[in-house]
This record gives structure tokens, sequence and C-alpha cells, in this order.
């Protein structure tokens, strides 16, 4: 069974052999230190909207809940005019709500994606990279952001065919891409760092579905902050989510807002995110 | 995030060097005082049986389990304070099958391409050697869940190689393949490894493998080496060790033997407990 002699293994190239692998015999040379968290970043872009485009039933799937939440729900509030919107129609106050609230819904369950990877193996692969994990962390929040911008578009667009006023100012709807982005940065490092804690999906799955709806109700997504009683309040203060929609409702409808202070809450509050989710991931791969 | 930039003597250093390596799960030491040499250039075997500490000994090495300063060296660099440059020495397949199931063949290499920093003007072409070099050069546009379980092996081979590592670790690379799929995996290393003279740590359970394909091979048990050299050293070991025992053995003894020599035959509570066992099923399952 074991007869056969180790065959001779010169380190020799033989050069037959050697063809048509040149390439795989010389090493990268390392990135100079800053440019190697853009390039993280970019990689896990790339991954998530080459997996966008093999499998779109996510995509389809996940634009019902926003359609119908504008349909029914913004349809019949534009009608009974119960909430004060400042005067434009209810569907209309709705949709960056919507927009906001169909982001963060990708971004907190993206810690599954993070536990799957996980279980399968390729976390630990990745981990075995040049990266360290605030970069990797970095840039699966940034993919969750392009995943949730990729969503935010389909609600847009349901929004405009249900009539809403947008605005197609090329400059506004840019930063409306950096405020989703950011915005699910924040979530997903969230979620990443419950994924840290818990480690297993179905608790994560669990304290995710405990978790968002009373973001989404403690929020300005569905009426304004002065309708809410005062515990609400304050909720909503402490609630990244109001922030986001706060920028959107101004950026995409001319309301008033805080452009400034709304950037400055979701990255401040991105940044510990980050830092506690990469602090975590060791647990992870353990 | 320091460049490798050879510290003086790395030119010799061995590529692993374990001393006194301990690893702790809770107050059980699965790697206990590990002290293992992994020469340049060679193909080096890891044996035991389950719940050795195989793989909690690779996850050390590879960065992925935190140790204390000086107990694990890369080349020369040390596991505790120089991450990053070991990390851009490896290439490594776990044990687990561990292709991005939603995504392509070339796309899963790609992406290993990327976080290794291979420039985009070299990205393509690269990618497609590694994989031509595995023998996926059909099925690099098919996603990787159309694969066989030999296919994602090969194509996580052209994962680790596409940074053209100099030291390459595959844990248990052969786990529930059929014969020619395991020989195909282990030509492909070879082919690979005659052209770029890297060094090969490898884990396997088949001792047919490890005496056909490796250098040397170290015997683990209860997370020490409990035997070590060559194969052929290693049976002749046992031959002598029978004889002078006087034992009247017909066949001269196999690697096999040698196997069980060192870790007793017979059921050993200690090792394999059902963790191992699960995750070795997960594992054959995942594969067939
Ligand atoms: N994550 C973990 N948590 C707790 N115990 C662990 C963990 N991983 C491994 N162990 C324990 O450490 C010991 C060594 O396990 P390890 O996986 O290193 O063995 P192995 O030699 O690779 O076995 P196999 O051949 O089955 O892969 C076992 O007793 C196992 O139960
Ligand atoms: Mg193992």
């Amino acid at each position: 069974m074991s007869e056969a002699p180790a065959a001779p293994r010169a380190v020799s190239a033989d050069p037959a052999r050697a063809h048509g692998i040149d390439l795989l015999l010389k090493p990268p040379p390392p990135r100079a230190g800053w440019r190697l968290l853009p390039a993280r970043v970019g990689a896990m872009c790339a991954v998530e909207l080459q997996k966008l485009r093999h499998d779109r039933t996510e995509l389809y799937t996940r634009a019902v809940q926003p359609a119908l939440w504008l349909l029914i729900f913004g349809q019949t509030f534009t009608r009974i005019k119960a909430i004060p919107t400042g005067g434009i129609p209810y569907v209309d106050y709705l949709a960056p709500g919507i927009i906001a609230q169909s982001a963060m819904f990708i971004a907190i369950f993206y810690g599954i994606q993070i536990i799957w990877e996980r279980d399968a193996g390729v976390l630990n692969k990745l981990l075995v990279t040049p990266t360290p994990r605030s970069a990797l962390i970095t840039g699966k929040a940034f993919a969750a952001g392009v995943k949730s911008l990729v969503q935010a578009v389909v609600v847009l667009l349901i929004a405009a065919l249900l009539g809403v006023a947008l605005t197609w100012n090329p400059l506004k709807l840019l930063a409306v891409a950096a405020i989703v982005v950011l915005g699910s940065a924040f979530f997903s490092c969230l979620s990443m760092t419950i994924a840290g804690i818990v480690l297993s999906r179905d608790r994560l799955m669990g304290i995710g579905q405990a978790i968002t709806m009373p973001l989404f109700f403690g929020s300005n997504a569905l009426y304004p902050v002065s309708v809410m009683p005062g515990w609400l309040q304050s909720v909503s203060t402490a609630n990244p989510l109001s922030y986001e929609v706060d920028a959107l409702r101004g950026l995409l409808l001319g309301t008033p807002h805080h452009l400034a202070s709304d950037f400055a809450v979701l990255f401040v509050a991105a940044a510990p995110g980050v830092t506690a989710a990469s602090a975590l991931l060791g647990r992870l791969a353990r | 995030m320091t460049p490798d930039t050879a510290p003086p003597g790395t030119a010799r250093a061995d590529a692993v060097a374990c001393a006194g390596l301990t690893y702790a799960f809770g107050d059980h030491n699965a790697v206990d005082g590990l002290d293992l040499t992994v020469r340049q250039g060679e193909v080096f075997g890891l044996l035991g049986p389950n719940g050795a500490g195989k793989t909690t000994a690779i996850r050390c090495i590879t960065t992925l389990l935190p140790v204390p300063a000086g107990m694990v060296r890369v080349f020369g660099h040390d596991t505790a304070g120089d991450r990053m440059a070991v990390r851009r020495l490896l290439g490594y397949v776990p044990q687990q099958l561990s292709a991005d199931a939603g995504l392509t063949g070339r796309e899963n290499v790609a992406l290993f391409a990327r976080v290794f920093d291979v420039s985009r003007g070299e990205r393509a072409e690269r990618v497609t050697q590694a994989l031509a070099a595995v023998d996926l050069a059909e099925a690099a546009d098919r996603l990787a869940a159309t694969y066989s379980g030999g296919m994602v092996r090969r194509l996580e081979l052209a994962q680790a190689l596409v940074s053209a590592p100099r030291l390459l670790i595959l844990d248990e690379p052969t786990i529930g393949l059929d014969p020619i799929a395991r020989t195909g995996v282990w030509e492909h290393i070879g082919a690979v490894r005659e052209a770029t003279g890297m060094t090969v740590l490898v884990t396997t359970h088949y001792m047919d493998e490890a005496d056909q394909y490796c250098d040397r091979v170290a015997l683990m048990h209860r997370g020490r080496i409990r035997a070590l050299g060559t194969p052929a050293e290693l049976r002749a070991g046992l031959g002598a060790r029978r004889s002078a025992a006087g034992a009247a053995h017909k066949a001269p003894p196999t690697l096999e033997d040698v196997f069980r020599d060192v870790a007793g035959s017979g059921l050993d509570d200690e090792a394999g407990d059902f963790r191992d066992v699960r995750s070795t099923r997960r594992t054959a399952r995942r594969v067939g």
C-alpha cells in the first residue's frame, strides 16, 4: 500500500511545467499602509455586488415589504391626513423613512452573513490574509452599505412610480447614497458586534428581530418627533435611524433638515461600531 | 504593516519553528508543549488521531489563534508580533471546504488576489494562471455551488496559490475525496511545488498519502509529537523494535502500523470526542 518511494522533488523548475504559471512564482508587493484600507473595502464591496448579480431573489423579496408600506400605509394615511407632515402628502413624507428602514433591515441582519461565513470557513481564510481585523470589518460594513444602496434604489423607484415628488438633483442623490451607506455601516457594525457576542445565527436572528421594530418605531420614519410622547422623543434622539431619516427627507424632499449634524452623528456612531465589531471578531474565529 | 524586509537570518530560517507551543480550550490543553520544525522546501506531514491537536496547532501557526511571543516563528517572523508579515507568506486551506458557493470559481480566486494586494494590471492573468494550475480553467466561470468536492478542494488550492505563498498549509486536503480526486489534489500540489520550491505543511489521516508524498512526518498524539522522521525511518524504526522484542511479524511494518503503535490501538476516551467526529462528518458530507 505504501511501497511507492517518494518521487525526487528537485526545486529546479521544469520549464514545461513552469510554463503558464510564471506569475505564481513571485509574491505581489505589499500595498503601502494608507492604501490598504480602501483596497480591502473595494474587495469586499466587489464580492457583495458579484453575489447580487448571481442571485437577485433577495433583492426582489426584500422589495415587497417597503412596497407594501408605501402602497398601503402611505396611501391610506395620505387620505386621512392624521399625521402633521408640514403640508406634503404623507406618502412623500413616508418614502425617505421606508428607504432608511429597508436599508437598516439589510444591515441589521448582516451579522448573520458573518456567522455563516465563519461556519463555512470563509471568514477564517480571510483572517489569514494580510488584512487587519478593523479593515475586514470596515470592508464588510461598506459591503453592507452597497447592498443597502442597491435596495434603496429599488425603493426609490417604487416611490417614484407611486408619484412621490423626489429630487433628481445628482449632487443630492450622491449625498443620499453617502447617508445610506453610512447608516448601514453603523447598523451592520452593530449587528456584527452582536454576532461576536452571541456567536450563533439563531440567537442573532432573535435579537435582530427584537431590535429592528423598536428602532423603526422609535424613530421619525413614520411620524415627526413632535407628535411623540416625551419618552419616545428621547429614544428617537438617541436613535441613529432618526438622523438618517432626517437627512434623507431633507435631501429628497427639501424639508427642513440638519444635514451637517446628521452626517456627523452617523459618522461618530459608525466609528466605535467598527472598533467594537473588530475587537469581537477574534471570538468568532476561535 | 511593515513589508517583509527579511530580517537577518531569514534566508536560512526554518519555514515553521514551534517551541513548546501550548494552546488550551478552557482547561484542556489541545496542544501541549509542541516542538516542531519544518525546513524550507520540504513537504511535512502532521499525522495523528482525531483530537490530537493538529488543527489547533495549524490555527496557531496561521495566526488565527493568539499565542504568546516566542512560541511560533514562520520564516523567522514571530506570529505574535509580526502577524501581517507571517500572513503574507502563507497560503491556507482549512479542514472544512471553504469556497464561497455564491461566487464563481474565478471570483473566489480574484477575491484572494485582491486581499493579497495583487495589482489591478496583473490580477486577471494571475487568477487565470492559478485556476489553470489546478485544472479549473474550463469551470472557472461556473458558480462554486455547482462544483464537486474535488473541484472545490482544487479551487481552494488556487485561492491559496494566487498570492505565491512560501508556505502552503493544508489541513486534511483530501478528506472525503474519492481516490482519483485525492491523487489529483496531490499531483497539483506537487506540480506547483516543483516550480516554486515552496514549503508544504499538510495533515492527513491517509497513511498511504503521507508515505508517498511527504518528505518527513510527525506523529502527534494528545497535543505532542510522539514520533518524527522520514516515513522510511519511522517504518524501519518500528521494524527494528519489533525484531528486538522478538515478535514474529512477517510483513515489514507500514506507516499505518507506526500510527497504531504511537496512537495506541482500540478506543481512546480522550482522543476523538464527539466534536471531532461531528466536524469530520460534516466535512465529509459537504464534500460528498
Ligand atoms: N473551538 C474549540 N472549542 C473547544 N475545544 C476545541 C475547539 N477546537 C478544538 N477543540 C478540542 O481540542 C482538541 C484538539 O482538536 P483539533 O481539532 O486540533 O484536533 P485534530 O487533530 O485536528 O483532529 P481531527 O483529526 O479530528 O481534525 C480536541 O479535544 C477538541 O475537542
Ligand atoms: Mg483537524
